[in-house]
């Protein structure tokens, strides 16, 4: 597991397996992903712990990452299996916390489990159930 | 990713919530970057300046970090949208040019210079062989790296925004010594700008970090910029070496084929309704080439030039101002074609350009058709 960005957080999880393009499919004060294409169509980041492959698209995405925090509509912490710069960046600006984990931990993470994060921690991800 | 105690004071917020926003984008950069490790760079230069591009989000976080951040380094800055000296002729709307100029004040009460150019690499001096920098700008991160002997990573705007407050950056990728793992094999003859800056987009498809070039001729600053300019927009590769490389190198050729392909994925008109030179902006030597070749011929069509305001100036200065003027050129400091709002798909279809990186972005974010040519070619078809 890989920190990108150090952060405490405990919530449930909203697990996606496409990449986000935050820069104009999520909604800059609700956080409620637009792209009708996406698996979380209609449905909001906020307060979550938002795991998902990775960031694509435009490097100001970033932007997106802290206005939705600025709104108070960003998810806890997000959990990435990639790294990538845009969600990166994003949520260094935020302070959001932010782990990239493998591909073998990211599929058996699932949607609407409960978790504690705290990248401090021996173990940073610790499950805790339904 | 090793920090010195300052560095971890400065993460934990001991030295102000800016310095360590700028810490925190430096080290998630670095940790996804592989980097061991932040070294001190002398100069940045920064990308996310045009109101086009950064939007609301961008101008509302830059007026409120301006208030406490100041740049430690050298630091200058990317085109914007427009020039302020004509932008009363463009008919630019009002929201427009009060966010813009928000984005420029806040830059500026930063500490950054106001350069407002996407070649700092031809309008300011070059530092000593080996010196660290970080330039967000794709063309100028490969100059830097290509032509001028200096060391950047392929940044973004906020890494180098944060390089700019700390004076520091990722040891990663660039930085380090870099062998890549493509050799391309350049077979175009009597190549000019543009088959260069297709070869450069061609080559930012091809290549990760870095590639080989080899069959070069010598070129002059216009194809080398173009080659910059067609790798940046094209792929994250930041630097090209010159050679047939290792051994065990894979050979990869741009004929006549591989061009004919970014010319059809590029060029989507016949003709143009207007004619842009300057993507990346043009130098002082590349406008008083113009100024030569017009002779007295006029364009047939409104032909826009996008030059740092530096070169505005020179150029007024000894005369080259007037002989474009009168060809009908409208010359723009601070601005590039580029995303530039003064193009507009609801009174443009189609622009003329010699610039590859102009082509993909006029296509691709701007929203109009492209007709490529080299410079020799408008002159001889577009002017009279």
């Amino acid at each position: 597991m890989k920190i990108l960005v150090q952060g405490k957080a405990q919530g449930i999880i909203l697990k996606s397996n496409d990449p986000i393009n935050f820069l104009g499919t999520v909604d800059k004060k609700t956080g409620i992903i637009s792209d009708e294409n996406h698996d979380l169509f209609q449905k909001s980041i906020k307060d979550c712990i938002l795991v998902f492959p990775s960031g694509v698209g435009s490097s100001v995405g970033a932007y997106t990452i802290y206005s939705i925090k600025s709104n108070n509509s960003a998810p806890l912490a997000m959990v990435c299996s990639k790294a990538d710069l845009t969600v990166a960046t994003g949520c260094a600006l935020a302070n959001i916390p932010l782990v990239i984990i493998s591909d073998e931990e990211f599929l058996s993470i699932k949607n609407g489990e409960k978790i504690s994060l705290d990248t401090k921690s021996s173990n940073p991800l610790v499950f805790l159930g339904n | 990713m090793e920090l010195t105690r300052e560095e971890e004071s400065a993460l934990k917020g001991e030295q102000g919530e800016i310095l360590q926003m700028a810490y925190r984008i430096l080290v998630a950069t670095g940790e996804a970057t592989d980097a061991e490790k932040l070294i001190p760079i002398e100069w940045a230069h920064l990308s996310g300046v045009n109101y086009n591009t950064i939007g609301d989000a961008g101008e509302e976080f830059l007026s409120g970090i301006s208030k406490d951040a100041r740049v430690k380094v050298k630091t200058t800055l990317n085109p914007m949208g427009f020039d302020i000296d004509n932008v009363s002729n463009y008919g630019l709307d009002e929201n427009f040019i009060s966010k813009q100029l928000s984005i420029k004040n806040s830059y500026e009460t930063m500490g950054v210079t106001p350069s407002f150019s996407c070649i700092p690499y031809e309008i300011f001096d070059i530092p000593k062989d080996g010196t660290q920098v970080a330039f967000a700008e794709s063309n100028a991160a490969i100059h830097a790296n290509s032509y001028d002997n200096l060391k950047t990573n392929k940044e973004s705007s906020f890494s180098a925004l944060a390089s700019a407050i700390t004076g520091k950056s990722p040891y990663s990728s660039l930085r380090k010594e870099d062998t890549p793992n493509v050799t391309i094999r350049m077979k175009v003859n009597n190549p000019n700008e543009l088959t260069y800056g297709m070869l450069g987009f061609f080559a930012g498809k091809v290549g990760d970090t870095s590639v080989n070039i080899s069959g070069l001729a010598d070129m002059d600053k216009r194809q080398c910029k173009a080659m910059c300019g067609g790798m940046g927009t094209s792929g994250t590769c930041a630097k090209f070496l010159f050679g047939d490389g290792n051994s065990d190198c894979e050979k990869v050729d741009f004929d006549e084929k591989e061009m004919q392909n970014v010319h059809d994925e590029l060029n989507t008109a016949e003709k143009g309704d207007l004619i842009t030179l300057g993507s990346p902006q043009l130098g002082l030597n590349e406008i008083s080439d113009l100024a030569g070749k017009l002779k007295g011929r006029s364009f047939q069509k409104r032909c826009m030039i996008f030059c740092p305001r530096t070169v505005k100036e020179q150029a007024r200065k000894i005369g080259y101002t007037n002989e474009l003027e009168r060809a009908g050129c409208e010359i723009l400091s601070d601005c590039c074609t580029c995303l530039t709002p003064l193009i507009n798909k609801d009174s443009v279809d189609a622009v003329t350009t010699n610039s590859i990186k102009g082509a993909f972005y006029l296509k691709n974010s701007t929203g109009v058709d492209v007709n490529l040519k080299s410079l020799s070619q408008i002159i001889e078809e577009e002017t009279r």
